[in-house]
């Protein structure tokens, strides 16, 4: 195998051996993401932040920064190392940089956990990573002051240099870091005011752009081990369904088949390599005990759901009292809206590869959890978690999918590793992938509103149905609260708008469909139907659309800074359109970012075609612009993909969708432009990569109404008939 | 046997000759570059030039590619093309997760071969084969201009 090897004994080497590194003193501070979503309060851990944990300056110059958040295109390899680089002064074209293993050190401030998620990586290491910079950089400057024998008030850095100006004596890093290794932490230190900053908010070239068009960068899938084989699994058809019996005759005689084993999920093949692999897998005979899950059936699940939805279910939030406004309002509508399970499918179909012996457990993968994974691996092979090591590759892609609360795709993989005691590779075909469960889970609301004379609404009643994605897990203790997944209604229950007598309820089914976080959570259906409603609410009062949310938005909103710009900037009625084209607006805050965005649609052959979307962002102050501009992007072609196309469907439990022929993501072609605006703010960061993706829906639902007065309340899109 | 020129070297393999060559190139070859996305030729991810034309390596059998010519990504810069095109991606700063690229950068390679000044519409007919997942496709579009433009400065 390449690379990896060498990588990895330095990256040993570099935990162990003090010598190679700067700073051999420990600080201690604990930040707490302010507001941040989550348990942040609950989990308040001890973490200690050495600057030596994340910085390696070398005799080159060169600086590494170790980047304790995986990368899966959301750029956390720029933006981290950015805040470190700030505040120490470094060069950055001297910048490398390295994932780091799992240690206490590289917790999520917030999560007490090694974590990539809830697009919490800038706003969670904001303050941790630039203090870590900030002490690098006063230790290089004592060193050189030292060395020189001036006073420290006298230096500066500069550029991964320190100077004495008067002298006009200057060190570089790599000739101080040996002397700065050896002094003690800094007790305090300053961080730079904003206006000041040389990186931060500045356009940055992300820095793993040259291994990602070259082919060298290494994903878990391009990890070969010697001796290694590739598994493929035969998992059952139906979610829950076990093994009865199976035949593997046909399957064993195929050449480079070196092995068929029954594992907990399933019938598994290990071979040479992933062709032979997945024909025997596919010649399997297997006879399976489906289970409950078989009765499961999406058109019948509806009617339940749709059912469900108008009953009454557990509060989520109470505001004044809704019957009362329902009488005393002149008028009300009611809609229900649905929306189906849905697959990550990230473009790098899950794999692991363990490399198990007695007393250690290697894992290389792409993880967005890894402590929950080292927890779990352990588990499954009976060592200590410090007995496993896992190597963070690079993602193809997250989504949510990869941050699992069960580990599921590495326990499943250290289960094989233990029934075959070779190196394996456990990879899920595309096929696998999709079916693999997981999703996003469906959804049925109700929303009923009264409303006044004048257009206002006076009573808001929205009831949502679906399964909880923490039930039952680890974080079912901090995000269930009496009764209530915060993120089953998050963003209904967070609805801004100035609405006296409003009640959200929710109804959490249970089924054996697993389910799990998918980019932007519960946002991605609450906002498609929170947003449809209010729009539908301006058309109804006579209003436009953007000037009716702006005059139920509380006047400090800061929903309105961004809607304010998205209508600026798309000349929302003032721009005169082509014939046959429409504007929709939708706004929406998740992961406390505020995103504004106006469609621009028409139809074609009765198909929806989006021309462009003007996105307005309002998310603190902007670490690096072009990730800004590249997150809000992808967020709108990840949720455009769903709100067009995207739907898990079930038949007598088996998922009916299978690869991309079936499931199909946003093409080239359908492609609109894209333009994103920032609105200016001096509030701390706050998420990026998930909050593009709420409004695009409602958005493209809300210009499809304008367009051809048909309401859209069902995702996907593309089920329905519009002339 | 089965003999074939990969990024310039004369390169034999004994395998089934029905084995696709994505898999050829990653399991035999640990030439890890080409990626697999879906296997059937819906995503593009597995895209290599066979002959100089872009083809989907997780339906080609490595027979077809007895005596021929192979690139893969890793085999790009060897052309001025294929540095052109690795140049723009790089000042357009175009991939996200990243997976989905060396296949991008092959598809956009053998357009650019093929017809050096695309239109928007030849661009979009070229690329609609290959999947992003992340979205990267209107920087797509931009690097592919871009890389376009060079090479009209070039002659
Ligand atoms: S892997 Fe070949 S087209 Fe998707
Ligand atoms: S960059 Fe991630 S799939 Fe294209």
């Amino acid at each position: 195998m390449k690379n990896t090897t060498l990588q990895d004994s330095s990256r040993r080497a570099f935990l162990k051996d003090g010598a190679l590194l700067m700073g051999g003193l420990v600080i201690s501070f604990y930040m707490p993401v302010k507001g941040g979503r989550a348990f942040a309060a609950e989990a308040q851990p001890k973490a200690v932040f050495p600057p030596n944990a994340f910085i390696r300056i070398a005799a080159d110059n060169s600086i590494t920064i170790v980047v304790n958040k995986s990368e899966m295109g959301q750029g956390v390899y720029t933006s981290l190392p950015m805040l470190v680089a700030e505040e120490l002064e470094a060069d950055w074209s001297s910048i490398r940089i390295e994932s780091a293993p799992v240690a206490a050190v590289y917790n999520h401030t917030g999560f007490g956990m090694q974590l990539t998620g809830g697009s919490s990586s800038v706003p969670s290491s904001w303050e941790q990573l630039r203090r870590v910079g900030a002490s690098g950089r006063i230790m290089l400057i004592r060193a050189a002051a030292g060395q020189w024998g001036v006073p420290e008030s006298e230096c500066h850095a500069e550029n991964s240099q320190v100077i004495h100006a008067r002298s006009g004596k200057r060190l570089s890093y790599g000739e101080l870091a040996d002397a700065a290794a050896k002094l003690p932490l800094p007790d305090s230190v300053e961080l730079k005011s904003p206006k000041d900053f040389k990186l931060i908010g500045k356009p940055v070239k992300r820095i793993d752009t040259p291994v990602k068009i070259n082919g060298s960068a290494q994903f878990g899938l391009d990890v070969y081990l010697p001796g290694m084989l590739t598994v493929l699994i035969a998992r059952s058809p139906v979610f829950g369904g076990k093994v009865k019996r199976y035949d593997a005759t046909e399957a064993a005689k195929l050449p480079g088949v070196q092995g068929i084993y029954q594992v907990p999920s399933g019938i598994a093949v290990a071979a040479s390599g992933f062709w032979p692999a997945k024909t025997a897998r596919d010649l399997l005979e297997i006879e399976w005990d489906e289970g409950p899950g078989a009765a499961l059936s999406t058109p019948k699940m509806r009617m339940e759901y749709l059912e469900l939805a108008k009953q009454p279910g557990t509060v989520a939030r109470k505001d004044g009292n809704t019957e009362q406004g329902f009488k005393e309002a002149h008028k009300s509508v009611s809609a229900e809206y649905e929306v189906p399970y849905l697959a990550h499918a990230t473009m790098e179909p899950l794999n692991v590869v363990v490399d198990l012996t007695p007393d250690h457990c290697t894992i290389w993968t792409g993880t967005q959890a890894q402590t929950m994974d080292r927890g779990m691996a352990a588990a499954t092979a009976g060592l200590k978690p410090e007995q496993v090591e896992i190597h963070t590759m690079y993602l193809g892609g997250g989504f949510g999918r990869r941050a699992n609360p069960r580990s599921d795709f590495v326990q499943e993989a250290v289960q094989v590793a233990k029934v075959i005691g070779k190196p394996i590779k456990v990879v899920w075909a595309r096929e696998d992938d999709m079916r693999g469960g997981y999703y996003r889970p469906m959804w049925a609301d109700h929303i009923e509103v009264g409303i006044a004379k004048d257009g206002r609404p006076v009573a808001w009643k929205h009831t949502i149905v679906g399964q909880s994605i923490t039930a039952d897990t680890m974080f079912e203790s901090f995000m269930i609260k009496n009764g209530i997944d915060a993120t089953s209604v998050e963003g209904a229950s967070t609805l801004p708008y100035m609405i006296p007598n409003l009640q959200v309820e929710l109804h959490s089914t249970r089924n054996v469909v697993p389910v799990q976080w998918w980019r932007s959570v519960g946002h991605s259906h609450t906002a498609f139907v929170v947003e449809t409603m209010i729009d539908e609410l301006a058309h109804l009062a006579g209003k436009d659309p953007v000037a009716y949310r702006l005059d139920i938005l509380p006047a400090a909103s800061r929903y309105r800074g961004a809607l304010k710009l998205a209508a600026e900037k798309s000349g929302w009625g003032k721009r005169k359109l082509p014939a046959g084209h429409a504007y929709g607006v939708a706004v929406h805050q998740s992961f406390e970012s505020y995103v504004a965005e106006i469609a621009e649609v028409s139809l074609e052959n009765g198909k929806i075609k989006v021309h462009r979307v003007v996105a307005a962002v309002d998310c603190g102050m902007v670490v690096n612009p072009d990730g800004v501009q590249q997150q809000v992007e992808g967020a709108i072609v990840y949720g455009l993909s769903a709100a067009l196309h995207g739907a898990i469907t079930l038949e007598n439990g088996r998922v009916m969708q299978s690869n991309f022929d079936s499931y199909a993501p946003l093409r080239y072609s359908e492609m609109p432009q894209v333009d994103v605006h920032i609105v200016a703010s001096n509030e701390r960061p706050t998420g990026i990569g998930e909050p593009g993706t709420p409004p695009i829906a409602p958005a493209v639902a809300n210009a499809v109404f304008a367009l051809t007065g048909k309401r859209l309340r069902r995702m996907p899109f593309d089920q329905e008939t519009l002339a | 046997m089965i003999s074939f020129n990969l990024n310039g070297k004369a390169t034999k393999v004994d395998v089934d000759p029905g084995t696709p060559l994505l898999w050829v190139l990653r399991d035999h070859l640990h030439l890890t570059g080409t990626k697999y996305g879906c296997g059937i030729s819906q995503c593009g991810a597995c895209t290599v030039h066979l002959d100089g034309k872009a083809i989907r390596s997780c339906v080609t059998p490595v027979s077809t590619a007895n005596g021929k010519h192979v690139t893969t990504i890793e085999g790009l810069a060897e052309t001025t093309l294929g540095k052109a095109v690795q140049a723009a991606w790089l000042e357009v700063d175009v991939p996200q997760c990243g997976y989905c690229q060396s296949g991008q950068i092959m598809s956009a390679t053998a357009l650019l071969k093929e017809n050096p000044h695309p239109s928007e519409s030849q661009i979009s007919a070229a690329m609609d084969g290959n999947l992003c997942r992340c979205g990267t496709y209107n920087r797509i579009r931009s690097a592919i201009q871009k890389a376009s433009e060079q090479l009209g400065a070039a002659k």
